[in-house]
Parts: C-alpha cells; sequence; structure tokens
C-alpha cells in the first residue's frame, strides 16, 4: 500500500455542522421579518437591508486584508447577520450614508477590534445602531409611516415614543389610549418602526424555527420577554394611568427583536442555561427602566449592550453542574 | 419514557453496518504478537522464552502485581522471540511473538460448545478461576476484572450493571455476542453476581437493538435477579458513570469509583468471558471483534485470537480498500488510529474500522463562537471550551480548578463544535499536566 494512513486523536467523526450552518440560518429566520418589512415599507426595506449587508461584508474583507493583515474571513456569514440585524434596527427612509457609517462602526469597532468572530464582547449591530441614535438623533427617530396606513405623511412617530411624550406632557394613558395602536396590529406589525421590529408574529416565527434548529434555546427569549412582562406588570398595577400595559410593552418598539434576535447572540451571551437567565431578566429590567424613566422612549438595545458587558461576570459564576459534584 | 442519562450526550449516526453479520472465524494467523501490557495496571512478566513449545491456552506471563492480568498464549506453537512492537497507541511495547504450529489447546480446557449452566462454587473460588484466566473487562478499558470484583475495604457493591450499550457508531461485538451466546451471558452474569455478593443485577442495553432485548428478556422469564433495562440511543452511555446514572439514577461522585455507590458494571463480552473462565477452564485467548467501514467489501464480526495482527483481519473482511485513509482500533468516537497494519488485536480491541480518505481528515478550525454546544453536550459537566483555553495557555491552575480530570474523553465536545475545534486534544493535554501536578504535591 502506497498511501499514507493518517493518524490523529479521537474522535474520529464529526456532526457535519458548522458555524456557517449556524449562521445561514439565522439568516433564514429573518427572512419572513424580512419579507414583511418590504411589505409594510416598499422598496425602500431592501434598500436599506442591501446596503446594510452589503457594507457588512466589504468592511469585514478591507479591515482584515488591509487594517489587520490577515487572511480575510467573510464566508463564515456572521457579517451578513450583523447587517441585516442592523437594517432591521432602522428606519426604512434611513439615507445610505448614514447606513455605512453604522455599518463601519458595527463591524469595525463592534467586532474586529475585538479580533474579530467570537472575540466581541458587544453585539456588533447593537454598537452600530446605538452610535447612529446617538449621533443622528433626527435621521434615526423619524419614522416613514406604513403603506397600509393609507395616509400621505412622510413621517410618523412609533407608538413608545408617542406614549413618552404624551406621559410627559402630563396626559393620562387613557387620554393616550385612541392614539395607540391596538394589540393585534402590533402582534401582525401594521405599525411604524424599525425595519425588523414591526411584526411580532414573523419575528416569533423565525425564533421558534431556530429554536427548532438548535440555534438558540429558550432561556434568553422567555427570561427576556417574561421579565419585561413582569416588571411591567407590576408597574402596570400601581398605576394603570400611568404605566402602559405589560403586553403592550411586549408587542412594541424592539423587545421581541432584541428578545429573539440580539439576546441570543451566541458570542455576546452567557454559556449555560442559567447564566442566560440571569442575563436575559437583567435586560427585561433595563428595558422597562429605560422606557419607565428614562430619556428614551426604547430600552432594549441599551439593555442588551449593558447585559453583554456583564457576560463574562456571568460565565464567571453561572457554571454547569459537575457530574457527581453534590453542591 | 426509556431511561438514559443526563447531563449533556450526543446521537451520531448509527452506521451499524455489521449488525446482521453472524459472528465468524477468520482462521489462525501464521504468527501472532501478544503484548504483555492488555490491561490497565501493571503490564505482566512473561513466563517463557525463545524456542519454547506452548499450547492454547498456556499461559505465557503472569501477572505483574495487585493490579494486572495474566497472559495466555492464544495460539500453539514456538516462542519466536520476546521483542518489542508498536501497539495500536503508536508506541513499541514489549511482546511475545509466536510462530503458529497446528493448533493443540491445553487438556484441561472444554472447548466444546454445550452450555453449562450449573455451578456450585464460592465467591472466592469465581474471582479465583477468574484471575486464572487473565479477564480483562472487554469494553475497552481493559481494568483487570478480578480487581473489580474485591471493593475496597468498607466499601460494599448491591449491584451489579452489565454493560449492552455499545453506544460506539459502527461497532456490533457486543450486538452479536447478546444474539448469539445469551445464555452464556446470563450465566456469566450469574458467576458475577454470586463472586460479588450481590443478588440484583441490571442490563442495559440501547433501543436500537430490539432483537437483543427481546431475546434477553425471553430468557430471563421468571427471574427477578436479572432485569434487562432498555435504553435511549445516547452516546456516551457506555461509559461507566453515564450507564450507573441511566441505569439507578445515581451520580458517582467526582474523582470517585463506581463502588461509591454501590455499583460495579462490567462489559457483556466480559461477563462472556467469565462463563469461559469459570464453566468451561478457558482463559480469555479470544475476543470478538468487528471489521467494518463504508468502504469495507464485507463488514463483519469476527471470533478472533489475541495478538492477530489487523491486516488478517482486513483481508478476511474483503480486503482494503483503495480509497482507505484511517485505521482506527475501537470506534470512532474513542478508537485509536493506528500506524500500521501489523499491530495486534489485543484483549480491548473491539473494532477495526477503516475509513475512507475523505472522512479521515480535519476540517478547518475557526474561532469559537461561543454556541456553548460544548458545554450542554458534555456528559461530566464541564466547560470544554474554557478547558481547551485554559490548556492551550498553559494555565494548569485554573485547568485543576475547571475539573479537567473528571473528563472521560467522550469526544462528544469536539464532535459537536461548529468551529471544528481541538476541543479534547487540548484537554488531554491538560489532563496529563494537570495529573503530574497532583501527584508531585502528593508525594
Amino acid at each position: 500500500m502506497s498511501n499514507l494512513l493518517i493518524v490523529s486523536p479521537s474522535p474520529h467523526i464529526h456532526s457535519e455542522d458548522s458555524a456557517q450552518k449556524i449562521m445561514f440560518r439565522v439568516v433564514l429566520a429573518m427572512m419572513p421579518a424580512l419579507v414583511w418589512s418590504v411589505f409594510v415599507f416598499g422598496i425602500d426595506g431592501l434598500r436599506v437591508t442591501f446596503i446594510a449587508v452589503a457594507a457588512c461584508i466589504a468592511f469585514e474583507y478591507l479591515i482584515q486584508r488591509f487594517l489587520m493583515k490577515v487572511e480575510p474571513v467573510i464566508t463564515d456569514g456572521s457579517a451578513i447577520v450583523t447587517g441585516i440585524l442592523l437594517a432591521f434596527n432602522v428606519p426604512s427612509n434611513l439615507p445610505w450614508w448614514i447606513i455605512l457609517i453604522g455599518a463601519l462602526v458595527a463591524i469595525g469597532i463592534g467586532k474586529l477590534s475585538f479580533g474579530g468572530l467570537g472575540n466581541n464582547i458587544f453585539n456588533p449591530a447593537l454598537v452600530g445602531r446605538v452610535f447612529l441614535l446617538i449621533s443622528f438623533p433626527v435621521q434615526m427617530t423619524s419614522w416613514p409611516v406604513t403603506i397600509q396606513s393609507g395616509i400621505d405623511a412622510v413621517t410618523s412617530a412609533t407608538p413608545l415614543s408617542f406614549l413618552k411624550e404624551g406621559i410627559k406632557n402630563g396626559k393620562s394613558i387613557s387620554e393616550l389610549a385612541g392614539g395607540l395602536p391596538n394589540n393585534i396590529d402590533l402582534l401582525f406589525g401594521n405599525t411604524g418602526g424599525s425595519l425588523g421590529e414591526v411584526s411580532a408574529i414573523l419575528l416569533i416565527l423565525g425564533g421558534l424555527y431556530m429554536l427548532v434548529k438548535k440555534v438558540i434555546t429558550w432561556h434568553t427569549p422567555v427570561a427576556v420577554l417574561g421579565s419585561v412582562f413582569i416588571f411591567s406588570g407590576i408597574l402596570w398595577l400601581i398605576n394603570p394611568e400611568l404605566y402602559i400595559n405589560p403586553v403592550f410593552q411586549i408587542l412594541t418598539g424592539g423587545v421581541m427583536l432584541g428578545a429573539i434576535f440580539m439576546a441570543t447572540d451566541m458570542v455576546t451571551s452567557p454559556m449555560t442555561g442559567k447564566g442566560q437567565i440571569i442575563y436575559g431578566i437583567g435586560i427585561g429590567l433595563i428595558t422597562i427602566s429605560i422606557r419607565t424613566w428614562g430619556a428614551y422612549p426604547e430600552g432594549i438595545s441599551f439593555a442588551i449592550l449593558l447585559m453583554n458587558a456583564v457576560t463574562p461576570l456571568i460565565n464567571t459564576y453561572a457554571k454547569p453542574k459537575l457530574f457527581g459534584g453534590y453542591k | 419514557m426509556l431511561k438514559t442519562f443526563k447531563p449533556g450526550g450526543i446521537h451520531p449516526a448509527e452506521n451499524k453496518l455489521s449488525a446482521k453479520e453472524a459472528i465468524k472465524v477468520p482462521g489462525i494467523p501464521k504468527t501472532v504478537f501478544i503484548p504483555v501490557a492488555q490491561h490497565i495496571g501493571a503490564p505482566s512478566v512473561p513466563v517463557v522464552k525463545r524456542g519454547d513449545s506452548v499450547k492454547v491456552g498456556q499461559l505465557i506471563a503472569k501477572s505483574g502485581g495487585f493490579v494486572s492480568a495474566n497472559i495466555h498464549s492464544s495460539v500453539s506453537g514456538k516462542v519466536k522471540k520476546i521483542d518489542t512492537i508498536p501497539d495500536s497507541s503508536g508506541y513499541r511495547k514489549q511482546g511475545i511473538i509466536i510462530d503458529v504450529e497446528g493448533d493443540e489447546w491445553e487438556e484441561s480446557i472444554d472447548t466444546s460448545e454445550n452450555l453449562v449452566g450449573q455451578f456450585n462454587l464460592t465467591s472466592e473460588e469465581i474471582i479465583n478461576a477468574i484471575t486464572q484466566a487473565g479477564v480483562v473487562g472487554l469494553g475497552g478499558a481493559t481494568f483487570p476484572t478480578h480487581v473489580k470484583l474485591m471493593p475496597p475495604k468498607g466499601m460494599k457493591a448491591e449491584i451489579l450493571i452489565v454493560n449492552g450499550v455499545e453506544c460506539e457508531p459502527y461497532l456490533t461485538s457486543d450486538h452479536r455476542l447478546m444474539l448469539e451466546k445469551a445464555d452464556e451471558i446470563l450465566v456469566g452474569t450469574r458467576l458475577l453476581m454470586k463472586a460479588m455478593k450481590v443478588d440484583k443485577a441490571y442490563i442495559g442495553i440501547e433501543n436500537n437493538k430490539p432483537d437483543a432485548i427481546q431475546l434477553l428478556k425471553q430468557k430471563i422469564q421468571g427471574g427477578n435477579h436479572i432485569e434487562i433495562v432498555t435504553l435511549k440511543v445516547r452516546y456516551p452511555q457506555g461509559g461507566e458513570k453515564q450507564l450507573i446514572k441511566a441505569v439507578t439514577g445515581k451520580e458517582v461522585p467526582s474523582g470517585g469509583l463506581p463502588i461509591a455507590v454501590g455499583a460495579v458494571v462490567s462489559n457483556v463480552g466480559t461477563a462472556f468471558a467469565v462463563y469461559e473462565a469459570v464453566q468451561k477452564k478457558k482463559p480469555l485467548v479470544e475476543r470478538v471483534v468487528t471489521v467494518t467501514g463504508k468502504s469495507v467489501g464485507k463488514p463483519s464480526n469476527f471470533k478472533v485470537r489475541i495478538g492477530t495482527p489487523v491486516s488478517v483481519l482486513i483481508n478476511a473482511a474483503g480486503g482494503m480498500p483503495e480509497d482507505t485513509g484511517k485505521i482506527i482500533s475501537g470506534g470512532p468516537m474513542m478508537g485509536k488510529a493506528i500506524t500500521n497494519l501489523d499491530v495486534p488485536v489485543t484483549k480491548g480491541t473491539s473494532g477495526i474500522l477503516l475509513m475512507k480518505g475523505s472522512e479521515s481528515k480535519r476540517k478547518k478550525t475557526i474561532s469559537c463562537i461561543r454556541c456553548s454546544r460544548c458545554v450542554s453536550v458534555c456528559p461530566m459537566g464541564l466547560e470544554p471550551y474554557l478547558l481547551q483555553t485554559v490548556s492551550e495557555k498553559q494555565m494548569w491552575g485554573p485547568a485543576e480548578e475547571g475539573n479537567i480530570m473528571d473528563c472521560i474523553e467522550c469526544g462528544s465536545c469536539s464532535y459537536t463544535c461548529p468551529s471544528n475545534r481541538p476541543l479534547l486534544d487540548y484537554i488531554r493535554l491538560g489532563k496529563g499536566k494537570v495529573g503530574q501536578i497532583m501527584r508531585t504535591r502528593k508525594s
């Protein structure tokens, strides 16, 4: 026999799964919400997504090749996920150059400055989004109205910012109720907002797909949604005229998007189920605190980023139970 | 709900290609090479010298300590020399090379196929017979069986668990043995129970072997001392600690032995060897080996004389396929890749797996994406990603604190890693170093 035998330590077989396949499953899971956003916001939805994805891939390639001087790895699909998530987090009428800045910050600062895939502390798409929110507050919060509303207007407030304004001006919830969308509209996405946050039900569909495909586990989404629901529920019970009901809190803003697609980002969330529950509860608490007492009407992006920072600490304490450890 | 263990575990493609193939005898080779270290513990000491004539079943190397085992000639012929050749570990090991002449057995051995079911022996007599016959754990760990039957002071065995799990993909030797030697295995089980002075035994079998489960259940009808436990297919259920957890729900304490929860685990192959040793006076000179692989012409189960070169078995299974890239002694999850075809079958060889070239190479490693799959599949509740990193960085303190010594090297982490990271490779390295450090500290 002339061929040489290969000798390597066990195991000698592999699951055939790969990081790339996981990333593409995430992309697939976001498709229903993406298609819906095009339906709601027209071709602009596609424009924003395309620019964001292309920019993320391009920046990843260029920075790795010319700044980091390493062999560029863009085939793993992670830049596509970041691009879509970034697009999901901005209004559909955002100018192209702002999207480019967002992509540069997301990939350059959020991801590659930490060493690239797997090494970043913060969710790259959220780093990009928050950077834009702080730098371009006007463009980032002027929301185009949906095609379905039939109104010939350019922008409208999101339900949450409408609510925040109203409360600040001393109005009670029952006075504001007429201007708020009902829960059914929120569930099916018949309302204004960022690209990907409009339809709760399609986001849940994507989440279920990821759950079945074992891309995510139930811990993080359930903990985030559960804690948002419980903490806002407690406030609502205290004073329903000052604090909006918990169902509304769950269905508005990016809570669904955040809980299912952003907080579950593998790289930046804790390793054990126990840790993910602590992390999710923290996100819910911070989100409701910002929405209720903070300057911004929406808080999930900040909440996730803050809890991302705590993830290494959570990993230090939330260890799996050692077999035969008896503790 | 079928029983299984927690936490962790995986379910790789089973590929039990040879499950329907009855056990065959491939013929006796011209020369055998019998290593003196085929078991865990001290190597045995040769008691024959060059030129000696030996018969099948004759003692050729005696136990070299308390944890050691006798070794017998598997063929009749002349001792050619005592020398070293590479075994499945890749290192050269001392062994006895015998040129085969005829097939003459020791007169005391009962070579008939008749079932001898009755026995009237004391525990000591059974253990003595097992010791003489050099029986070791045939599941792969090769721990001397007689040592297992004598628990340390202050500990008492309460149950025997016979391991018919065979959770490694491809391997079918235990499955075939259960189908073809069910009565003998049950007698062996009763002998082990008597030796341990326990009156309860469980035989754990995964539900991908319904024929074996049905047959054994039928055979034990009426008795309530032996119970067949059907288990959900899940790797590494054949691991001692996992099997105890699956059958009894108890966890062997970290760093402890199964006896700490009153259990002793023996493989079905071992139970059969015990039957032969005690009832037939036959030492452990042959075992069942699966020879398999996707390109192998005739995937087979062979009854093989210890010391037979792997090449003889490959030829008997239809020859070496053109596209062979790797040859594994054992299963694909925990087996060892061997370096040449002269490597002999030893007491611990459960299978020879020929992998295609395309299956043999590892895929490119990329960054850890912290998907935490390694953590969720680890049957010992460890954090493989962390143990790998600290081992790679030679941080032995954190490795020890991370309970690296509890790793059973099942390979579930490396198998499941979507970034193809060499988790177990580094954990093994870390285990070696941490083990050394712990021993130095003790002395």
